[in-house]
């Protein structure tokens, strides 16, 4: 068991793993080390970075223990609107560009998503508030739709838009582990809005705040200096770390 | 002897010893700070996994809700648990090692005979702090104090901290069954948080008792004076 799971990660998941540690340093959690909450959150990021080293899935529960309230909170009903024009047509007209560096950049229609493989996940979620609810979650895993783009190997974070102007970078790491998936679905239904139909993030390893609602573009970079003021995303500059493991 | 002799001093921390304790005592006043700034975002307590405004709760803090001080509140919290934590394992490193623990924080065998214990309690109760000789080593209900916390207490704060890391219990899920879940944690963390605020104020209670200004000298420079040995009084 040992030794196959060993073998796994020199070989299948080795360049998951070898991009994860390499990015390690370029990470926002340990590229800007000015503060002494800078140091400390590095050192949470580095540290949970080795623990998950072997890459574990996160518990999944039973469909019976799902939450019967999740709350809703940021953004619930984005005043966008071509937001709007899209979800009074079932989203029928949206689509979701993957762009950066990829082979082969394109834009997939919620169609287009959900004839990929799927994936189902009943997972705890975490909120910074404190409150954590039960939800069903389903979609397309994030290293699925990379890998039909064809992730170029310079390519080291995915940065992800939101409709509402959240915006949020994940090293490699986080981005190809299996159960961080584009969700369409939840509880059985369609996403709601106030969820952020019709498409969101699940990183089931992190708090709440990195599983962003209403997708709207996806891009592969390289380095995330550029973007914002550098934090890596759009909570790290409203002084929420951008690794949010705890 | 005369009452003229001056008081007798003697070294009664290392240095270690005192640095330890100033650095666990920062850390731990910067995480209740903190940990209150966190909680006033939900002053709901749960048992379970889940648990949220909507859904009933095990115990409703008379508390202000003010979700806008986690930010500040989480930072400052991780830095000073980290503090803590490196501080503490240190400490427990070299009380093990050292014999620290051995020699000064466990009870000796005397202290542990019915007698001395029932004697023990009734100077508590009559806050008579412990002269002469007994002064040099910590009283038994005192190492027992000690021992609670430093073995117990905070192990299980950092223990039930750490079960409301979604990365941690990804690598450690044993924590959700050790605890009884996210929100359960969550509850243990502040009731063991109330544990430890109440033995602060005890511990404060008994540095006034003993003597505020000779023991937190020593704690600070290491040198305590001895009280005098006085006679027993006639009802002893």
């Amino acid at each position: 068991m040992r030794d196959l799971s060993r073998r796994r990660l020199l070989t299948g998941s080795g360049a998951v793993l070898g991009a994860g540690l390499l990015g390690g340093c370029d990470a926002p959690a340990l590229s800007h080390l000015a503060s002494p909450y800078d140091w400390s959150n590095g050192l949470t990021f580095a540290v949970q970075r080795w623990l998950l080293a072997r890459q574990p899935l996160v518990r999944e529960f039973d469909r019976s223990r799902i939450s019967a309230v999740f709350p809703t909170i940021n953004t619930t009903d984005p005043d966008d609107p071509a937001y709007k024009r899209s979800r009074d047509v079932a989203f029928a007209d949206w689509t979701l560009p993957v762009t950066g560096l990829v082979e082969r950049p394109g834009a997939f229609s919620l169609a287009d998503l959900k004839a990929m493989p799927a994936r189902t996940q009943v997972t705890l979620h975490s909120c910074e508030q404190g409150w954590s609810a039960i939800g069903e979650w389903t979609g397309v895993p994030l290293a699925h739709l990379l890998a039909h783009v064809g992730l170029k190997p310079q390519a080291r974070f995915i940065v992800i838009r939101s409709v509402d102007g959240w915006w949020d970078s994940y090293d490699l790491f986080d981005a190809l582990h299996p159960q961080t998936i584009l969700a369409y679905g939840m509880n059985g239904g369609s996403l709601p809005v106030k969820h952020g139909a019709p498409v969101r993030l699940r990183v089931e390893r992190q708090l709440g705040y990195k599983s962003l609602k209403y997708i709207a573009a996806i891009e592969a970079v390289e380095r995330v200096d550029g973007y914002g003021k550098g934090r890596g995303s759009m909570v790290a500059e409203l002084g929420f770390p951008w690794y949010a493991g705890i | 002897m005369t009452e003229r002799t001056p008081r007798r001093t003697v070294f009664r921390h290392r240095a270690w010893v005192r640095l330890t304790h100033w650095l666990n005592a920062a850390a731990f006043g910067a995480l209740v700070v903190s940990g209150i700034a966190i909680l006033l975002a939900l002053p709901r307590l749960f048992w379970g996994e889940t648990g949220a405004n909507d859904a009933p709760a095990a115990l409703v803090l008379p508390l202000p809700v003010n979700l806008e001080q986690t930010g500040w509140g989480r930072n400052l919290h991780f830095l000073a648990a980290w503090i803590l934590v490196l501080n503490g394992g240190l400490y427990l490193l070299l009380s093990l090692l050292g014999g620290h623990l051995r020699r000064d924080l466990l009870p000796d065998r005397d202290q542990l005979a019915p007698g001395h214990l029932a004697r023990e309690i009734a100077d508590h109760a009559r806050l008579r702090p412990p002269k002469g000789r007994e002064a040099l080593r910590y009283n038994a209900l005192q190492k027992f104090a000690y021992l609670a916390v430093i073995l117990g207490l905070f192990p299980l704060m950092v223990l039930t901290g750490l079960t409301m890391s979604p990365g941690v219990t990804a690598a450690f899920p044993e924590l959700f069954t050790l605890f009884g879940g996210r929100q359960s944690a969550r509850t243990l963390h502040f009731v063991f948080a109330c544990l430890l605020v109440l033995f602060l104020l005890v511990h404060v209670a008994q540095v006034f008792v003993g003597g505020a200004v000779n023991l937190t000298r020593a704690m600070i420079t290491g040198r305590l004076a001895v009280p005098p040995d006085t006679p027993e009084p006639p009802d002893a």
